[in-house]
């Protein structure tokens, strides 16, 4: 039958020029999608409904048995720590009654600054951790609410008390965030005592013993310790103002004799993190909206 | 056709299982990287032609993913991956357990020093042994490890595949 087998016989590309083509396809898509994001759309479109439902089905099902292990293990633990706390509630009490005159102090003293609470009540939206990234080289983790849900790039994201990451990548269905403990990612931050600024960079080596680094911090008066609180500074062009990173651990001259570096130990427990929240509102569209309010 | 879907299927299993499952399961921070597995795995099983292939298309979802809003550059690493574990089909024979481990293993340092020296040493990460010590060589271990458990699974069904191709030339011819 050599009418079926002519059908068969199909021109065949060797394979150093296929390799060769696709290198340069590679090569173009790197520099496309760096200048425009005309050919990411449809693909993280089709990738998020192809991948995603199975991540949140899969992540789902082993959340719920990781809970119900930890709920077993954790019950020994917790009955002696309800003692413990049961003190610190006592303690705590006191204090807060003491905080809450403060507060009320520290408003009317706002209010005589005119500051307002402008950056006090962002509009946040919960979402949970899916997926992390495949590789062990980087701290990139997806998360299940995505363009639907009005999450949009460079979004800051945060956990409890402080700054997880940025929103990196946003498909239909699901977005992608760089932590800050990335070893590509920068934060700029600033002391909150001091208002000294400082840069926060992720590193890899660090990440094992859950810190990060921090350098080109000047203070001549040597007025930053160890324990002071970093929150993301004013300057900064994709991080909103004021977010708690976390705590210095350790402080050190750097080499110039001009500029300090540094570890943090970041307030967000990056190994457990499940639940994260995205502030929905960007830095350039503050500054916008100020801008108008001044007009 | 057929096996164009079930290495398509295949991917995505490894993908998936590789970032979600394996991360609650993880011992310390580094986890096999089973796409690379079965990039490598394609390579030197079926030559070089179909290991470019698989591995492009696999990087393209992790670059979709994890790329950072750049496609391409894991997609041109795994597709160099596939390339190269396709000069082992010659001395490739399914059933010695050993090579698949040593083709692995050279997969994962060919990964791991190209991801090092293109994201990390030119952005004046210089201190190379602690990144081999605390992040590729754990990594490549585990990935083999990997290897040992779901290397039969894997040759199981490609033979599966190539009977059923054989089947089919059969008929046809």
């Amino acid at each position: 039958m050599p009418r079926v087998r002519i059908k068969h016989k199909r021109i065949e590309l060797d394979s150093k020029y296929m390799l060769l083509i696709l290198s340069c396809v590679c090569i173009l898509l790197m520099i496309l999608t760096f200048s425009t994001d005309l050919v990411v759309k449809p693909l993280s479109f089709v990738s998020g409904y192809l991948v995603v439902p199975f991540e949140n089905g899969i992540e789902s099902v082993g959340s719920y048995l990781a809970q119900r292990a930890e709920d077993l293990k954790d019950l020994k633990v917790v009955l002696e720590q309800n003692k413990a706390l049961q003190d610190e509630v006592d303690a705590l009490k006191t204090e807060n009654s003491n905080l809450i005159q403060d507060k009320y102090e520290l408003n009317e003293l706002r209010q005589l600054y005119g500051l307002g609470e402008k950056y006090s009540g962002y509009d946040t939206i919960g979402a949970r951790v899916i997926a992390k990234d495949a590789g062990n080289w980087f701290s990139i983790f997806t998360i299940n609410k995505g363009e639907n849900d009005g999450v949009r790039k460079n979004m800051n994201v945060i956990a409890g008390a402080g700054l997880v990451g940025i929103v990196t990548d946003v498909g239909p269905n699901w977005a992608c965030v760089r932590s800050i403990i990335d070893d590509a990612s920068n934060v700029s931050a600033q002391v909150l005592s001091t208002s000294d600024n400082l840069m926060v960079t992720g590193d890899l080596l660090l990440l094992n013993k859950g810190q990060i680094r921090f350098s080109q911090l000047v203070d001549e008066n040597n007025r930053v310790a160890q324990g002071d609180v970093l929150v993301t500074s004013d300057i900064s062009d994709k991080y909103l103002p004021g977010i708690n990173i976390g705590y210095i651990s350790s402080i050190e001259n750097d080499n110039n004799n001009l500029t300090k570096s540094g570890t943090i130990t970041p307030s967000v427990d990056f190994n457990h993190i499940d639940i994260v929240l995205v502030i929905k509102e960007l830095k350039n569209e503050t500054i916008k909206l100020d801008g108008n309010e001044d007009k | 056709m057929k096996r164009v879907l079930v290495h398509f299927i295949l991917i995505i299993i490894c993908f998936i299982i590789q970032s979600t499952l394996l991360r609650g399961i993880q011992l310390g921070p580094v986890v096999p990287n089973l796409v690379l597995m079965i990039v490598s795995c394609f390579g030197f099983m079926r030559g070089k032609r179909e290991g470019l292939l698989v591995g492009f298309f696999s990087g393209l979802l992790l670059d979709v993913f994890y790329g950072g809003g750049i496609l391409g550059a894991y997609a041109l690493i795994y597709m160099m991956v596939g390339y190269m574990n396709g000069f082992f089909n010659r001395i490739f024979y399914p059933e010695d357990i050993k090579l698949p481990i040593f083709f692995v293993g050279f997969s994962g340092i060919i990964y791991s020093s190209v991801i090092y020296v293109f994201m990390f040493l030119l952005r004046r990460r210089f201190d190379v042994f602690a990144y081999v010590k605390q992040v590729a060589i754990p990594e490549i271990v585990y990935t083999v490890l990997a290897t040992l458990v779901l290397y039969r699974p894997v040759l199981y069904i490609n033979s599966l595949l190539e009977e059923d191709e054989r089947k089919t030339e059969v008929i046809f011819s």
